[in-house]
C-alpha cells in the first residue's frame, strides 16, 4: 500500500477533476435553464473562430452560457486526460487505472455528444448529454474516492459493520431512483416546453391535473412567457408528474435505508453517517425542486436543482461502493476461518 | 382573468364605404375576453440589446396585440381549400425580415412556398438565425449566426407550415413565426385587426383564421366564404369561443 506524498497528490487531482466536473454540470444546466443551447451554431468552432481564441467581447446574452460550456469542457477534457495518464503510471490497482481509462473515453464521448447535440440539431440528444455527465461525474467520484487514503486504510483494517447483503440492495435501489429521476428529469429540461406543472403541492389547483384538449388549450393560451416554449402537451405533464411521484418515492427510501442503517449499526458508524447525509441533501434537493416550481423555474433556481441532483447521485453512488465494501469486509472477518474467505481478505486488502 | 378568449373575425361592411378591389376577401379579427398580461422581455440581460433601448421604453411580449376595439393583430388568415383546379400564381417578390433592437419583426408574416426569404440583421450586434420547423413538415432546421452588418440569408421553403418559427438563441426571446401556404391568397391582420386577402379568383373557399397564442397547434378557426365572379364583395365572420 503506498501513502507517499505522489499518490496523495494523485487523490487530490482527481478530487479537483470531479469537482471541475460538478462545476461543468452546473455550467451545463445553465445553458439549458436559460435556452441558449443553440446560441453558437457551429461546432468544434465558435463562430469560426478556434473555440479558444473566440473574443472575449463576443461572448454576449446566451453566448456566454455556451461559450463558456465548451471552455470549461475542454478543460475537464484536460484534467480528465491527465489523471486517466497519471492513474496508469502510479496507480497499482488495475481497476482503478482501467477506471481511467474509461474515463477518458467517457469524456470524449461526452464531448462529441454535445458538438452533435448543436450540430445535429436534436433537442433529445440533450437528454443523453445530460444522462451521461451525471454518470460521468459518478465515475470520477469513485477513482476520487478510491486513491483516498482513508479508503485504503478502511478496507486494510477491515472494520466490522454490522451490514448485511440487503442493506447493499436497498442502497442499490435508492441510487437507481436517483438516477432514474436525473434522466426523467433530463427529459423534462430537454422538451423546452418550460414548466409544465406551474403550482405545488398541488398541479393546477388539483391532486391529479387535467389532461384533456380543451385543458391544454386553455393553459397555453393563458401562458405568458418571454422564452415562448413549446406548447405544454398531456406528455409533458405526465412526465411532471411522474418527477414529482418519484420525488416522493426517493425521500421515502431515502429515510427507510437510513433508519435501517441507525438501527443496525447505531450513530457512529460511517454508513449511518453516509445514510443521514445522503437523506439530507434529498431534502434540501427535494426543497430545491419546489422552489423551482414555484420560481416558475427560475434559471438559478433550476441549475442549483440540477447540481444537488448531481450531488444526490453521487454520495448515494459512493455509499453503495462503500457498503458493498463493508458488507464483504464483515463478512469475511465474521468468518476468518474459512480459507477462501481467507484469501478473499487478501485480495480485499490488497485492493 | 377571462377565461374565455374568443376570436372573432366579423364582416366589416366596407362595400358601401371603399371600393373592393375584384376578388378581395377582407375581414377583421376581434379578440373576445382580456388576454393575460404581457411580460417585459428581459432585453438588459444583454448589455449590447440594452444599450439600444437607452432612455426608451423595453419592449414587452406581444402574444395578444390588440387595440381598445378588441381588433387583433397578427392572425394569419388564408384560404384553407377551394383552389384545387384554378392556376395558382407564382410566388412573386421577396419577404423581409429583420432583426431590429433585438426583436425579429415583424413578428408574424406570411409567404408563399418557393418564395424568397430575406432575414437581415439591422442590429449592431450578432444574432443568430435558427429556423425550427416541425418534424413532420418537411422544411429543413438550420442555424446560422448573423454578424453586424453582414448581409440578409435568404431561404426558400418548399412544404407549407403553419407556424414555421424562427429564432435567435443568442437572445432567448427572440421569435418571429411565419405562416407558409403554397399559394399567395393569405394576410396577416393589422394593428386594428382588419386584413385583405387580395386578388382571389371567384369560387367558394374555406378561409382560416389562425392566431399563434390562441392556437398553438396551427389549426385555426375556419369559415365558408363567397368570391363574386366580378370582384363582389366577399364578407365573412368567424368566431371560435374559447373553452
Ligand atoms: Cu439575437
Amino acid at each position: 500500500m503506498d501513502f507517499s506524498d505522489q499518490n496523495r497528490w494523485l487523490h487530490r487531482f482527481a478530487v479537483i477533476s470531479a469537482v471541475a466536473t460538478w462545476i461543468l454540470i452546473g455550467i451545463g444546466g445553465l445553458v439549458t435553464s436559460h435556452g441558449v443551447g443553440m446560441a453558437v451554431p457551429d461546432w468544434p468552432t465558435t463562430y469560426g473562430y478556434n473555440m479558444f481564441l473566440f473574443p472575449p467581447s463576443k461572448w454576449v446574452g446566451g453566448i456566454f452560457y455556451e461559450h463558456s460550456h465548451r471552455l470549461f469542457a475542454s478543460f475537464v477534457g484536460l484534467l480528465t486526460t491527465v489523471l486517466a495518464i497519471w492513474l496508469w503510471i502510479k496507480e497499482d490497482r488495475r481497476w482503478i487505472r482501467w477506471l481511467g481509462v474509461l474515463a477518458f473515453f467517457g469524456v470524449v464521448a461526452q464531448g462529441v455528444l454535445g458538438g452533435l447535440r448543436v450540430t445535429l440539431m436534436i433537442d433529445s440528444l440533450g437528454i443523453f448529454h445530460a444522462a451521461l455527465a451525471q454518470l460521468f461525474l459518478v465515475l470520477l467520484s469513485i477513482i476520487a474516492l478510491a486513491t483516498s487514503v482513508w479508503w485504503k486504510k478502511w478496507v486494510m483494517t477491515a472494520k466490522t459493520i454490522p451490514i448485511t447483503d440487503s442493506m447493499w440492495t436497498a442502497n442499490a435501489f435508492v441510487t437507481f431512483l436517483i438516477f432514474g429521476q436525473l434522466v426523467l428529469g433530463a427529459a423534462m429540461r430537454h422538451q423546452h416546453a418550460g414548466l409544465a406543472v406551474p403550482d405545488f403541492p398541488f398541479a393546477y389547483g388539483k391532486v391529479w391535473p387535467a389532461t384533456d384538449p380543451a385543458f391544454l388549450e386553455k393553459i397555453n393560451r393563458e401562458r405568458i412567457d418571454v422564452m415562448d416554449p413549446n406548447p405544454i402537451t398531456a406528455a409533458h405533464i405526465q412526465l411532471h408528474m411522474a418527477h414529482r411521484i418519484g420525488a416522493l418515492a426517493i425521500v421515502i427510501s431515502a429515510g427507510w435505508l437510513a433508519w435501517r442503517n441507525l438501527r443496525a449499526a447505531g450513530t457512529s458508524a460511517v454508513n449511518s453517517r453516509f445514510a443521514i447525509g445522503l437523506l439530507g441533501l434529498i431534502l434540501v434537493q427535494a426543497a430545491f425542486g419546489v422552489f423551482t416550481v414555484w420560481s416558475n423555474k427560475a434559471a438559478d433556481v433550476a441549475t442549483g436543482h440540477v447540481m444537488i441532483g448531481a450531488i444526490c447521485l453521487v454520495v448515494s453512488s459512493l455509499f453503495c461502493l462503500i457498503s458493498a465494501r463493508c458488507g464483504s469486509v464483515a463478512f469475511t472477518v465474521r468468518a476468518p476461518m474459512d480459507s477462501e474467505n481467507g484469501s478473499a481478505l487478501s485480495v480485499l486488502q490488497s485492493s | 382573468m377571462n377565461k374565455s378568449i374568443t376570436i372573432f373575425v366579423a364582416a366589416v361592411a366596407l362595400s358601401s364605404v371603399t371600393t373592393i378591389s375584384a376578388g378581395d376577401i377582407i375581414g377583421k379579427i376581434t379578440l373576445k375576453g382580456t388576454p393575460p398580461a404581457e411580460k417585459n422581455l428581459p432585453i438588459a440581460s444583454d448589455p449590447f440589446c440594452g444599450k439600444l433601448y437607452a432612455g426608451k421604453p423595453i419592449p414587452t411580449t406581444r402574444f395578444y396585440l390588440v387595440d381598445a376595439h378588441g381588433g387583433l393583430a397578427d392572425t394569419f388568415v388564408y384560404i384553407k381549400s377551394g383552389l384545387d383546379g384554378k392556376p395558382i400564381p407564382a410566388p412573386v417578390g421577396t419577404v423581409e425580415i429583420d432583426q431590429i433592437g433585438c426583436e425579429y419583426l415583424p413578428y408574424v408574416f406570411g409567404l408563399q412556398t418557393g418564395q424568397k426569404l430575406h432575414v437581415k440583421n439591422s442590429d449592431p450586434l450578432m444574432h443568430n438565425i435558427h429556423v425550427t420547423p416541425s418534424a413532420s413538415s418537411g422544411n429543413k432546421e438550420s442555424n446560422k449566426a448573423q454578424m453586424a452588418g453582414g448581409k440578409p440569408y435568404e431561404y426558400v421553403f418548399d412544404s407549407p407550415e403553419v407556424f414555421l418559427r424562427f429564432k435567435c438563441d443568442v437572445h432567448p426571446w427572440m421569435f418571429s413565426y411565419g405562416g407558409l401556404v403554397n399559394h399567395p391568397y393569405f394576410a396577416v391582420s393589422s394593428v386594428d385587426g382588419t386584413f385583405k386577402i387580395s386578388n382571389v379568383p371567384p369560387g367558394d373557399y374555406v378561409v382560416e383564421a389562425v392566431h399563434r397564442k390562441t392556437h398553438p397547434r396551427g389549426t385555426g378557426v375556419t369559415q365558408k366564404v363567397t368570391v363574386g365572379p366580378a370582384g363582389g364583395k366577399a364578407d365573412f365572420s368567424i368566431e371560435v369561443s374559447g373553452s
